[in-house]
């Protein structure tokens, strides 16, 4: 065993001071990896932070929201509604919720009108504790998010008004900000209390725009949905599971879809692989010439190339996905961003919590070092099995 | 299908895999039937070179046959959040007909690719190519076999389906679907605890004593017993230690022990598990072959030292495992 390490560390040794004589050539080779391994890894590192960022926020939300739907499009829910559904074990509690969207001509942007609801809309008790954090706003006043304050240019006390969608004129004062942290889910937000939601909007009395359920017991949720589905046929439950499935599949659909257009960036740089070390220079090819003539013996020559291989596919590897973490935890992923998260006048400001993954590594791995291997494979064997003679002759 | 990345890498391994081996196939074939070491012809001299660029790709093509294996798994875990009511790696399985047969498929081509390692490090140790015949033989065996696991792996994620909301209708579409049932009937534990540390006290005992003995005999013995000793050893994940370290008398899942809530415990056990056996195996293959002139040294030398690591994997796996039980507040055997 000591003897097959010393013999791998001299190969390595040797490699390198090898490598280290051909500096521009295996720089060149080098930087071009490492530039590959970034962008795969930029890629792929942003798509999953972004997928655990919406686990995170999406563990917050109702298990279920049912949706009245007329003719296939959401509608609202008329009064009484909520009471048919009557008393469903498991669930904890029934909330009518009041949002919709405003455009704003000023900065040409849609808020997320909500109104903070007191009490449940049935006569169910809420479990202590699980009750709005936050009262709803005194009358005349609202609670915005912090994208919205920032694009306005407003702060806590200001006064803000808005056309309504009758055409009349309704101003706010701007009660508080919202924190910044939940900037992910709250930036377009603008909170009111129910009476002034239901005045600015026009909003017919009684009427909800969905119901959300808590369901304490995530086994339960499937089958209270079914409950609802049978009890009220128009309505259209949504799972929080569900929600949470369908981002995944969007995120990984948008990372393979990056992946597939890199894939020619992969195949390029395969090419290049390839014609690196099928050319071999005549100061090489004496090189290896030499070391044959002094004993060594074509699979030496191979295990010194694939050592070389190795070292330099390791570097970039690690140059690359270090420089890719940094772009994305560091510099907010600047290149890709736009691809991979979608666009909005009010994006929320978010930073993204840094996580290194095992299959990630392992996948971008197989991306980029597996071709690379395969592609270098038949030059360095033809330079392996070249005879020293022919060699030092030429 | 669902495009994903870690798909896309274990569906380009495969492709690479095949047409590497497609690649070499006609060279094995020329190989067998003109392979003459005494004979200082042109067409020899030429085999000779070749070999060493098919021996190095047939290399490689395992090797990431290998990591693939813990890919697939690795990745099935992870995806298991796309479909209703799968919790791990064995409701992504189990999502179409495909999931299975191809980790079987995969898990015996590990063995089989182990195996060829094996014979090619031996072969290339001793002076006069030994070996060279039987390893293209084999790679020929082989060559369906990755077809094989490619195709069940394209079948596999070509019929995936994420049950996802879909853009209109929605209205629970995912009514009709039943939670998979991940629960693996196992054996009883008293048996099955018997049989576990039987079969591994055995396969240590046999690798142990192969690698002292050093004789035919023993060597398949070894063999034998690793092949068994991996058998028992997955029936006893099965039926006791899965439910020692769930510390719940029902919960029989062999892919659970691998997820982050169980601190991927189940690397502990796999890794060394399947490390022993493929030596054991390998120790066992080389018996019929160290007769051979050439390699009657290397081959004694190297199933020594593959019987003696096998040894140690077994004997580490069955410690880790008796640490698990030990440490489980599950009382199963009253």
């Amino acid at each position: 065993m000591n003897q097959w390490i010393a013999r791998q560390r001299y190969l390595v040794d040797f490699t390198l001071a090898s490598l280290a004589r051909r500096k521009t050539k295996n720089a060149g080779l080098l930087l071009v990896f490492a530039l590959l391994v970034f962008v795969l890894a930029s890629v792929m590192l942003f798509a999953s932070a972004l997928r655990h960022e919406a686990t995170m926020v999406l563990a917050h939300s109702p298990e279920v929201i049912l949706q009245r739907m007329v003719a296939g499009r959401h509608d609202l829910v008329p009064p009484g509604y909520v009471e048919r559904i009557g008393r469903i074990r498991g669930v904890q509690k029934i909330e009518g919720r009041l949002w919709g969207y405003y455009y704003d001509p000023v900065v040409k942007a849609n808020y997320t009108f909500m109104a903070v609801v007191p009490a449940p809309a049935s006569g169910f008790a809420a479990r202590p504790g699980a009750r709005e954090a936050s009262a709803p706003p005194a009358a005349g006043e609202i609670v915005v998010g912090s994208g919205l304050a920032r694009h306005r240019g407003v702060q806590s006390g200001n006064v803000l008004s808005f056309r309504s969608y009758s055409g009349k004129l309704f101003s706010f004062r701007i009660a508080g900000v919202l924190p910044a942290d939940s900037e992910l889910v709250s930036a377009d937000l603008v909170l009111t209390n129910q009476a002034d939601f239901r005045a600015f909007f026009d909003y017919p009395a009684d009427h909800w725009t969905d119901v959300t359920l808590s369901v304490a017991n995530p086994q339960e949720v499937r089958t209270v949905a079914q409950k609802l589905a049978n009890a009220l046929p128009d309505s259209r439950p949504i799972l929080r599971d569900e929600v949470s499935r369908t981002y995944q599949s969007i995120f990984d659909w948008r990372e393979g879809i990056m992946l597939a257009l890199l894939s020619a960036a992969i195949l390029a740089f395969a090419i290049l692989a390839w014609d690196k070390a099928s050319g071999l220079s005549a100061e090489e090819k004496r090189e290896i010439g030499i070391l044959k003539a002094i004993g060594w013996e074509t699979g030496d020559v191979i295990r010194m190339k694939l050592w070389e291989g190795l070292l330099v596919s390791l570097s970039a590897f690690l140059a690359g996905y270090v420089a890719a973490y940094a772009h994305v935890f560091h510099f907010s992923a600047v290149l890709f961003a736009p691809v991979l998260k979608g666009w909005a006048v009010l994006y929320p400001k978010f930073t993204l919590a840094p996580a290194i993954d095992g299959l990630q590594v392992t996948t971008l791995f197989f991306f980029t070092v597996l071709p690379y291997a395969t592609a270098v494979l038949v030059p360095i064997w033809r330079a392996a099995v070249t005879d020293p003679d022919a060699v030092m002759r030429g | 299908m669902i495009f994903q990345p870690a798909i896309i890498a274990l569906l380009l391994a495969s492709a690479l895999s095949v047409a590497m081996l497609a690649a070499a196939a006609p060279f094995a074939l020329q190989l067998i039937r003109r392979w003459d070491i005494a004979c200082g012809s042109e067409l020899q001299l030429r085999l000779e070179r070749r070999t060493y660029l098919f021996s190095t790709l047939t290399a490689l093509v395992f090797v990431v046959q290998i990591v693939a294996l813990l890919l697939t798994v690795f990745n099935a875990d992870r995806m298991a959040a796309m479909f209703v009511g799968a919790m791990c790696a064995v409701g992504t399985l189990n999502a179409n007909a495909w999931g299975f047969p191809m980790l079987h498929a995969q898990i015996v081509l590990f063995f089989l690719a182990a195996i060829w390692l094996v014979l090619n490090h031996v072969d290339n140790q001793a002076r006069d190519y030994p070996l060279v015949r039987v390893k293209y033989a084999f790679l020929l065996f082989l060559l369906p076999v990755v077809a094989v696991v490619a195709a069940l792996q394209l079948r596999y994620f070509l019929d995936l389906r994420a049950d996802v909301i879909t853009s209109c209708c929605g209205s629970l579409f995912s009514e009709g679907s039943r939670t998979l049932t991940s629960e693996i009937s196992g054996m009883e534990a008293r048996p099955a605890l018997l049989l576990f540390y039987a079969a591994l006290g055995a396969a240590v005992f046999a690798n142990a004593l192969h690698a002292g003995l050093e004789r035919r005999w023993s060597g398949v013995l070894a063999g034998l017993a690793s092949a068994a000793a991996f058998a028992a050893a997955m029936t006893g994940i099965l039926s006791f230690v899965s439910l020692y370290v769930y510390e719940h008398p029902h919960h029989h899942c062999p892919f659970c022990l691998v997820k982050p809530e169980y601190g991927y415990q189940g690397y502990l056990l796999y890794l060394p598990l399947f490390a022993a056996t493929a030596a054991g195996l390998g120790a066992g293959v080389l018996q019929f072959f160290v007769r051979r002139p050439g390699l009657v040294v290397p081959g004694v030398r190297a199933a020594t030292r593959l019987a003696g690591f096998a040894a140690c994997g077994f004997a580490l796996f069955s410690a880790i495992a008796t640490a698990m039980v030990a440490r489980s507040n599950l009382v199963l055997l009253g």
